[in-house]
C-alpha cells in the first residue's frame, strides 16, 4: 500500500461508535475539554443574543425562514429540476448521488479526469458526512483542508465536534502543539517560535495553506444555498480560504444537499440575515460568495454540482422528522445546549452533533445501529434549542417522535427498551446524581436537575450554599464534589 | 437500471404524498428599506455604515469626489504598497493618480495566482453598501475585476459612492438580483478576512486581503 498523502483520523466508523450515554460518560472525563467548551459557547452565546436583539423583525425572519423551507420540501422534486435545469443553462454540470459511496464516486471520477491528485476543499458539512476524504485518500487523491478549524482538525488526527467551529474542543495552546508538530509533514512548517496567540495562528494557517491554494487545480465545497431559479450557489465563509478555493482553481465540485434550495434570489434575503447571526453571532460574515455556473474570464470554467440524497429522502418521508431538513447549519442549536456544552461533540457518533445531531443522524442513517438509537435521548428536553433555531424547527418534538420510533424498532425486535437507561445519560451529564444526592444528603437533588434547572445549582441549603452562594456554579458534570471541592478551595483552606 | 436522478425524484414524490397541498405561503415583504426610521435619513444610513465597516476593523475614509484619487494614492503609501493591480473600468482620475504616485500599475492580462500573489494592492470600486451589516457587495462588473483581484492581494483599497450605500441586506440585494439573474457572481465583504475558530474569538487576517480600506465618497 502507498502511504497516506494527509493527516490519518482516528480509526473506526462513526456508526459504530459507542451508544450515547457510554461515550457521554468518557468524555465528560475529559476536564479540558469541558473547560474549552464551556468557554466558546458562553462566548458565541452572549454575541449571538447581542446581534439578534439588533433586529426588531428577527421573529418575522426566523418566520420566513421556516417559511421558505417548508415551501421547497413541500415541492422538493419540481425545485430540483428546476434548479437542475438553471444550472445546465449557466455551464455547469450536474451529477445525481443516492448515497454516499455514489457521491464519492462521482467526485473520485471528476477528480481523475483532471489528471490531478490532490484537491483543496473548503469547508463543507455534506462532504463530512459522506466522507470524502477517507474516500479520496482511498483513491489516492489527497484532500487539503482550508477552513483553518477544519485544518486543525485535519492535522490533530482529529474528527469534528461541531458544525461551525469544528475544533471548537481545542484552545489556542493545542493548537499551537498540533501546527508546530504537523504542518511540516504536509507543507509549509510552522514557525519554530510560533507562540499561541490566535492572531499567530491565523498567521501559520496563512502561510501553510497559501502555497496549496496557489498551485490547486481542483477544488471540493459544499453550499449553504442553492437558488432554484437561477442556479446560482452560495457559500458563506469567514477567513477567504472560501473564496481561494471558489475562485482560484480550473475545476470545482460542489456537493450539495437537495434540501439547500431556496426558490428565489430575494430569497437570499431571509437567509443571508438569520444565518451569521445565528452562527458566529457576526452581523454578517466576512464573506459570502455566489456562482452562477461559469463565469467566463473568472473563476473556474469546470464546474459540477453533486446533488446528494443520502437518506434525505427518508427523512422528508416522516411528516414530523422532515422538518429537521429546514436546517441551514448555523451551530446556534449546538451553542446553546446544556448538554453539549457539558460532553461535546464527539459522545454524538456523527458529524452532526448536538440537538440537531440528535434528529438529523438517526433519520439519515437509520436506527441501525446502537449510537443512532441512543441520539434521541441526548437530550433532557429544556426547548432552548428551539428557541435559538433561526427556520424554528420544533427539535424537542422531533426528539420525542424519534424516542417513539426507536421504542418501536426496538419492540418490534424483542429488545428490551433501555428508556432508563438512556435517561440516566442526562442526568450522568448534569451531574453524578447518586454521587452527589450522597455527598449533600439531598435526596431530591438530581431530580430538580433533571426538572429544568439545568444550567445552573439554584440556592442549595448548607453546606452547598457554601458555593453555591460563593459564585455562579456552572454544574461539574462527572467531576466528584469532592474533587471539585479539593480544586476549587482547597488551595484556600 | 433507475439512474440516480430517477431514482431520488421517485423517493420525493413517494415522501410527500401527504404533500399534494398548495404551496406553502411566505409572509415575508421582500426588498424593503429596514431599521430604525431615524437611519432612514440618507446621511444617516452613510454615518452607519461607516461605523459597521469600522467594527469590523476596516480603515474607512470619507471624501468629496474630487479628493478620491489623492485618497487612494494616500492610503496605497499609508501601507508601502509598490504594486498595484488595476481592474479595467477604474476612474480614469484614480488611475491617473496612482500612476503619477510613482506605484508600479499592473493590469490583469489574465494574471496567474502566483503573479496575482506579487502584487501588493488592488484597488476596485463597489456596486452595492448594506449599512446596518456594514456590507459591501462586489458584483464584479465595471471597475471590480474578476474575483481573484480582490482576493489575494493583501490590501484591497475600495470604492463606495454615498448613493450606493442602502439600509440593509433586502434594499441591498434588491438591487442587485438582475445583475445575478444575468449571471455575475458576487462578493460580499464584510471587513477584512478574519476568523473565530481558535475559542470563537475574532481575530483579523487571514487568507483574503489583511487589509481593507474603504473610501466613501460624497458628491
Ligand atoms: S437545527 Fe436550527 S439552530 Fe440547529 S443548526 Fe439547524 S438551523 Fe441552526
Amino acid at each position: 500500500m502507498s502511504p497516506r498523502r494527509t493527516p490519518a483520523p482516528p480509526p473506526g466508523e462513526l456508526r459504530d461508535s459507542l451508544p450515547f450515554p457510554k461515550a457521554a460518560k468518557i468524555e465528560l472525563a475529559n476536564v479540558q475539554q469541558r473547560a474549552n467548551l464551556r468557554h466558546a459557547t458562553h462566548t458565541i452565546r452572549a454575541k449571538r443574543a447581542q446581534v439578534v436583539g439588533e433586529l426588531d423583525d428577527w421573529e418575522a425572519l426566523r418566520t420566513a425562514g421556516a417559511q421558505i423551507k417548508d415551501r421547497v420540501l413541500r415541492n422538493l422534486d419540481d425545485y430540483l429540476e428546476q434548479l437542475e435545469a438553471s444550472l445546465t443553462a449557466a455551464g455547469a454540470t450536474v451529477h445525481w448521488a443516492r448515497d454516499a459511496e455514489e457521491a464519492n464516486r462521482i467526485v473520485i471520477d471528476l477528480v481523475r479526469a483532471t489528471g490531478q491528485d490532490e484537491v483543496v476543499k473548503v469547508k463543507s458539512m455534506a462532504t463530512q458526512e459522506i466522507e470524502l476524504n477517507e474516500a479520496l485518500e482511498r483513491a489516492g487523491i489527497a484532500a487539503w483542508e482550508t477552513d483553518l478549524a477544519e485544518l486543525i482538525v485535519q492535522l490533530g488526527h482529529d474528527r469534528p465536534s461541531h458544525i461551525l467551529v469544528p475544533a471548537i474542543h481545542r484552545n489556542r495552546s493545542e493548537v499551537r502543539e498540533i501546527f508546530l508538530e504537523e504542518m511540516g509533514t504536509y507543507g509549509e512548517a510552522a514557525p519554530p517560535d510560533l507562540d499561541d496567540e490566535p492572531a499567530h495562528l491565523a498567521a501559520a494557517s496563512r502561510s501553510h495553506l497559501r502555497e496549496k491554494f496557489l498551485r490547486a487545480k481542483v477544488a471540493v465545497s459544499g453550499a449553504n444555498f442553492a437558488v432554484a431559479e437561477t442556479g446560482t450557489l452560495v457559500v458563506v465563509e469567514s477567513e477567504g480560504n472560501g473564496r481561494m478555493c471558489l475562485t482560484l482553481p480550473e475545476t470545482l465540485i460542489s456537493v450539495v444537499g437537495i434540501e439547500k434550495i431556496v426558490p428565489t434570489v430575494e430569497d437570499l434575503e431571509v437567509y443571508l440575515q438569520l444565518l451569521p447571526r445565528s452562527s458566529t453571532g457576526e452581523r454578517m460574515n466576512p464573506y459570502t460568495s455566489m456562482w452562477t455556473g461559469t463565469t467566463p474570464g473568472d473563476g473556474p470554467q469546470d464546474v459540477h454540482v453533486v446533488l446528494l440524497d443520502n437518506g434525505r429522502t427518508t427523512a422528508l418521508a416522516d411528516e414530523v422528522g422532515r422538518k429537521a431538513l429546514r436546517c441551514i447549519r448555523c451551530s446556534a442549536c449546538l451553542n446553546i445546549c446544556p448538554v453539549y456544552e457539558r460532553v461535546g461533540g464527539h459522545a454524538y457518533g456523527s458529524v452532526y452533533p448536538g440537538p440537531i445531531g440528535a434528529i438529523l443522524t438517526p433519520q439519515l442513517r437509520g436506527l441501525g445501529s446502537k449510537v443512532d438509537r441512543s441520539l434521541p435521548f441526548a437530550s433532557s428536553l429544556c426547548g432552548a434549542c428551539y428557541d435559538v433555531c433561526p427556520v424554528k424547527i420544533p427539535i424537542p418534538e422531533l426528539l420525542v417522535h424519534l424516542r417513539h420510533k426507536v421504542v418501536q424498532e426496538k419492540a418490534a425486535h424483542h429488545e428490551v427498551h433501555a428508556e432508563t437507561a438512556a435517561m440516566k445519560a442526562t442526568s450522568w451529564i448534569f451531574a453524578d446524581s447518586r454521587r452527589m444526592e450522597a455527598a449533600l444528603k439531598l435526596p431530591s437533588f438530581g431530580g430538580k436537575v433533571l426538572r429544568g434547572r439545568l444550567n445552573h445549582f439554584g440556592p442549595l441549603p448548607y453546606p452547598a450554599s457554601l458555593w453555591t452562594t460563593a459564585r455562579d456554579v456552572p454544574v461539574p458534570p462527572s467531576e466528584s464534589f469532592r474533587d471539585w471541592w479539593a480544586r476549587e478551595r482547597g488551595g484556600q483552606r | 437500471m433507475t439512474s440516480a436522478r430517477e431514482e431520488i425524484l421517485g423517493r420525493i414524490r413517494a415522501a410527500k404524498q401527504d404533500l399534494d397541498l398548495p404551496p406553502v405561503e411566505v409572509d415575508w415583504v421582500y426588498g424593503r428599506t429596514t431599521g430604525d426610521p431615524v437611519h432612514r435619513d440618507h446621511a444617516q444610513v452613510v454615518d452607519l455604515f461607516v461605523e459597521r465597516v469600522e467594527d469590523y476593523q476596516a480603515v474607512v475614509d470619507r471624501a468629496g469626489a474630487a479628493e478620491v484619487p489623492g485618497r487612494v494614492v494616500a492610503a496605497l503609501q499609508r501601507y508601502g504598497a509598490t504594486s498595484v493591480v488595476l481592474p479595467a473600468g477604474l476612474p480614469d482620475d484614480v488611475v491617473a493618480a496612482i500612476r503619477d504616485a510613482g506605484v508600479e500599475v499592473r493590469e490583469d492580462d489574465h494574471l496567474s495566482p502566483a503573479q496575482l500573489d506579487e502584487i501588493g494592492a488592488v484597488v476596485t470600486t463597489s456596486a452595492v453598501g448594506f449599512a446596518e451589516t456594514g456590507t459591501i457587495v462586489l458584483d464584479h462588473g465595471s471597475g471590480q475585476g474578476r474575483r481573484a483581484l480582490t482576493l489575494v492581494p493583501d490590501i484591497h483599497v475600495c470604492l463606495v459612492r454615498a448613493d450606493q450605500v442602502t439600509t440593509d441586506v433586502p434594499e441591498g440585494l434588491a438591487r442587485e438580483v438582475d445583475s445575478i439573474r444575468a449571471g455575475q457572481p458576487q462578493t460580499w465583504i464584510s471587513g477584512p478576512s478574519a476568523t473565530s475558530d481558535i475559542e470563537l474569538s475574532r481575530v483579523e487576517g487571514v487568507h483574503g486581503p489583511r487589509t481593507l480600506h474603504v473610501i466613501v465618497s460624497e458628491g
